[in-house]
């Protein structure tokens, strides 16, 4: 299983989990031009791995940790095509194939460079679909400057997008000045460990367990906390109700 | 919270529930005689943080630092330490002289944490005492060490200390705000100023302006050093000594699987979750209202019969039935809906907020509140609202902004509550046919949903999203219980008495110098062009505005005969229920507006309702025949 083909994967049920939809078997299949049973066999690769909850006869959908992956591929692939179509001038048509192929080997210190030179661009120009959220705690561009050159960023996406019975480290906290204070006064502070419970449906709110306690917390408000998965630890903890927990561990090939 | 229950433990009935001077947070005080002291009790509110975030915490510091109380107790929940130590550290750096009553050692216990309270008191550097406050566990001890820390000269010192960088800040600050005359402490001041508190930086910057260019020198400075905003690097810091001290003085276990944790599965299931709720309030509400619909039914009789010993007594003469008209049928009219609707609905109340229940009925309606422009919390108000509305806009305070509870109070004063139901039912259920009280119901939620969303654009501020903590599940206490209605039953009775009473007497007077016809003739191009109804609907509308459930009675009356079938088309019917339902809330309604928030708001929502209800009731009474359905 390569480090590509796993991203392109994950990219495929990205396009679909971003439009509030599963990904069904047989349309991954078409979208990745393989044959269904090819995707049914790594898509229960990748849920053994812990990337994606994986349904028979409903789909798949991206955990918290597949999607902080998915999150970072598809912002380079959408910069990408900014950057292609903005300042290259190439026709939108070719834009999607020719990101497609840079997308992998694009450094993250080159992908937030693009995404600085081009003043942060928000949609992407071939379907106006978003550009994911930079995963950097800073405010503006100037910051940028000083901080992306640390080195490779992690794995980091929205504590919203967390599954049950997932956790994660909170890496920092964005958006109005009142939320953030709220959530740091309830825990939500940098390094505290978050771990996902449950998650109420029509888009509710989620329930956390940070700090010895239990919270409720909106999905907007979840939404401005982004949590950090600790590399090579363990991210999944597999929810069996009438059960011991079972505990995965993933592979080493990230990054 | 525990909080209160101590509060109430120490001081029994001896309480006073008034608001803070200005503000809309409750402020109760009681007295409590202790070892020949007589010591005065105050109910700071509930708080996690001293920020600006809620009004609560607002006036929580500034009592502590401008009162100065001679003791302060802060009530740790021993469950929850590392949370709970995040405040304790923050109530240290405003340097009272502070005792801790750990409290629900017992609930910990069951969780699998004991917490040295030896241990955590010399990390704290203040007297911890265990307590168990359902139970008076440990009261008499914790009083005897807040009767000696009032004693002590010196402050409880704070104990925290910041990283480097941060402490060094600190001291520059501190020696920058020298001379300056606050009643804060000047760390708690300089520590405010970092965290960028915008009411200590319009105080500070406005004493000494100078002081604002060295705060944001220091911030950007720890800025470039951390790359993080200070806010957050200040808290984390701050959790991290609280993980600490938590960690050293407490051991844990892990617990069995609790019947409690069944029920916490049970109750946010996706499925089974809303399925439970459902059966919840529908128990609630159909024992609310049987009980309240048989009580008031009792009362009645037992009314009228002391109307008739006192007419038998007295004759039927004119002063002796305006007597009786304009005064005692006030203090009925509260009387009646008080006790069998009010009283149980706080009793229910208690109990599901006790045993954590409600704050996951708040999570699963989260999502729904939210579109009306509230989260899950507002459900509560709302639900409050079906039974009567003064609870439900009182029961807004649990909403934390200012901005939310207007929202919140806005749509509670839309909901149909028990006064407006009896005149659905009774008159559109009764003659036109349940499917059209159903379609009213349905009108005013539409009406509730897209007035929600015209508020929420409306009102300024930053909208805040759900964050609550999900308590443990525990069984509730009958003494809290019946504590807690009674408070609150009591405050429901000293705000809408006064004005029910007040209002009847009014109505009475004018209806006996003849006004109410001059009134009913001016409105009559409303009432009958507009809306098609007859003329004495006018007078009945106006009534309604002491108890809705009375217009029907009254509209009886005025045309003689009970059977509206008579009287009224069943369009009629529709377009007098609409109006009734949604023109402006109840005189005791209004009055709580005004109390929560003020006059201009009150009006402002008294106002927009009448405008809505007469504009959409004219359209209704155009439409209906119109389309052919009524």
């Amino acid at each position: 299983m390569s480090s590509e083909s796993v991203e392109e994967y994950l990219e495929a049920i990205y396009s679909f989990n971003e439009r509030g939809e599963l990904a069904k078997t047989t349309e991954l299949a078409r979208k990745l031009k393989v044959a269904p049973p090819s995707v049914t066999q790594m898509v229960q690769k990748l849920a053994e791995e812990g990337l994606v909850d994986y349904e028979p006869y409903k789909g798949t959908a991206l955990t918290g940790k597949g999607m902080a992956i998915a999150q970072k591929v598809v912002r380079k692939h959408r910069l990408l095509e900014r950057f292609l179509h903005d300042l290259l001038g190439i026709h939108k048509n070719k834009i999607h194939e020719e990101a497609c192929k840079l997308e992998h080997n694009l450094s993250d210190e080159a992908a937030a460079a693009l995404c600085s030179v081009m003043e942060q661009p928000e949609t992407c120009p071939d379907d106006g679909n978003p550009i994911p959220p930079c995963p950097m705690d800073i405010e503006d561009c100037e910051q940028c400057a000083a901080v992306r050159g640390d080195g490779t960023f992690g794995l980091i996406t929205e504590l919203s997008n967390l599954k049950p019975g997932e956790w994660g480290v909170v890496s920092f906290v964005r958006g109005g000045t009142m939320a953030c204070q709220r959530l740091m006064d309830m825990g939500l502070t940098r390094g505290a460990r978050v771990r996902v419970v449950n998650a109420a449906p029509f888009s509710g709110p989620i329930e956390i367990e940070v700090r010895g306690t239990t919270l409720a917390l909106g999905r907007g408000l979840a939404s401005h906390v982004f949590i950090e998965f600790e590399n090579g630890a363990l991210v999944k903890e597999r929810v069996h109700p009438h059960g011991p927990r079972h505990e995965s561990e993933h592979g080493g090939w990230l990054n | 919270m525990g909080k209160s229950v101590i509060f109430n433990e120490l001081t029994g009935l001896h309480q006073h529930v008034g608001n803070w001077p200005g503000k809309t947070v409750e402020r109760a005080e009681g007295t409590l005689s202790f070892r020949g002291y007589t010591i005065d009790v105050i109910d700071l509110p509930g708080i996690y943080s001293l920020s600006t975030y809620s009004i609560e915490e607002m006036v929580s510091r500034e009592y502590i630092a401008v009162e100065q109380p001679d003791a302060l107790i802060n009530v740790v929940d021993a469950s929850v330490l590392e949370r709970n130590l995040f405040f304790t550290l923050q109530l240290l750096e405003l340097e009272p002289r502070m005792v801790v009553a750990l409290n629900q050692i017992d609930m910990a216990q069951s969780k699998g944490i004991s917490v040295d309270s030896e241990r955590l008191s010399q990390l704290l550097g203040v007297p911890v005492v265990p307590t168990v406050a359902v139970k008076g566990v440990g009261l008499e001890e914790l009083m005897a060490r807040v009767v000696e820390a009032s004693t002590r000269k010196m402050p409880s010192p704070p104990t925290i200390r910041y990283g480097r960088e941060i402490e060094e800040s600190i001291e520059r600050l501190v020696d920058a705000l020298r001379g300056l005359n606050t009643p804060y402490p000047r760390r708690w001041l300089a520590i405010k100023l970092l965290e960028g508190d915008e009411e200590i930086a319009r105080l500070v910057y406005g004493l000494s302006p100078p002081v604002e260019e060295v705060v944001n020198g220091l911030r950007e400075e720890l800025e470039r050093i951390h790359h993080h905003d200070v806010p957050s690097l200040i808290a984390s810091e701050r959790y991290a000594v609280a993980n600490r001290i938590a960690s050293e003085a407490s051991s844990h276990v892990e617990p069995e699987r609790t019947l409690g944790d069944r029920l916490d599965e049970l109750t946010s299931h996706p499925v089974l979750g809303y399925v439970f709720m459902l059966g919840v309030i529908v128990a609630v509400f159909y024992g609310i209202f049987s009980f309240g619909d048989y009580v008031s039914g009792l009362m009645g009789e037992a009314f009228s019969w002391l109307r008739s010993v006192y007419e038998a007594q007295l004759g039927t003469g004119p002063v002796v039935t305006f007597v009786w008209d304009g005064l005692i049928e006030g203090v009925v009219a509260g009387i009646t809906i008080a006790l069998p609707y009010i009283a149980p609905f706080y009793v229910v109340l208690s109990v599901l907020e006790d045993s954590g229940y409600l704050a996951r009925i708040a999570y699963l309606m989260d999502s729904a509140m939210h579109k009306i422009g509230l989260h899950g919390k507002g459900f509560i108000p709302v639900m409050l609202g079906f039974g009567c509305n003064v609870p439900a806009c009182l029961g807004c305070r649990i909403m934390e902004t200012e901005r939310e509870r207007l929202i919140c109070a806005f749509v509670a004063s839309l909901i149909p509550c028990a006064a407006r139901s009896i005149v659905i039912m009774g008159l559109v259920a009764e003659y036109v046919g349940f499917q059209w009280a159903a379609v009213l119901y349905l009108l005013d939620f539409v009406l509730i949903f897209a007035m929600g969303r015209v508020a929420f654009k409306a009102v300024p501020g930053e909208p805040v999203g759900l964050i609550m903590e999900m308590p443990s599940y525990r069984a509730p206490s009958a003494s809290v219980t019946a504590k807690r209605s009674w408070f609150r039953l009591r405050g429901f009775v000293y705000e809408a008495f006064p004005i029910m009473v007040a209002g009847n007497f009014v109505i009475q007077i004018s209806s006996m110098l003849g006004l109410l016809d001059v009134v009913q003739n001016l409105l009559r191009p409303v009432t009958v062009l507009w809306l098609g109804l007859p003329a004495a609907a006018g007078v009945v509308l106006i009534f309604g505005v002491l108890r809705k459930e009375l217009t029907l009675i009254l509209l009886a009356s005025l045309m003689g005969t009970s059977n509206f079938a008579l009287i009224l088309s069943p369009t009629q019917m529709f377009v007098f229920a609409f109006v009734v339902m949604v023109y402006v809330p109840c005189i005791a309604t209004i009055a709580v507006l005004v109390k929560e928030f003020d006059y201009k708001k009150a009006a402002i929502i008294s106002l927009a309702e009448i405008a809505l209800a007469v504009v959409l009731g004219g359209v209704i009474y155009r439409v209906l025949p119109l389309l052919g359905l009524l």
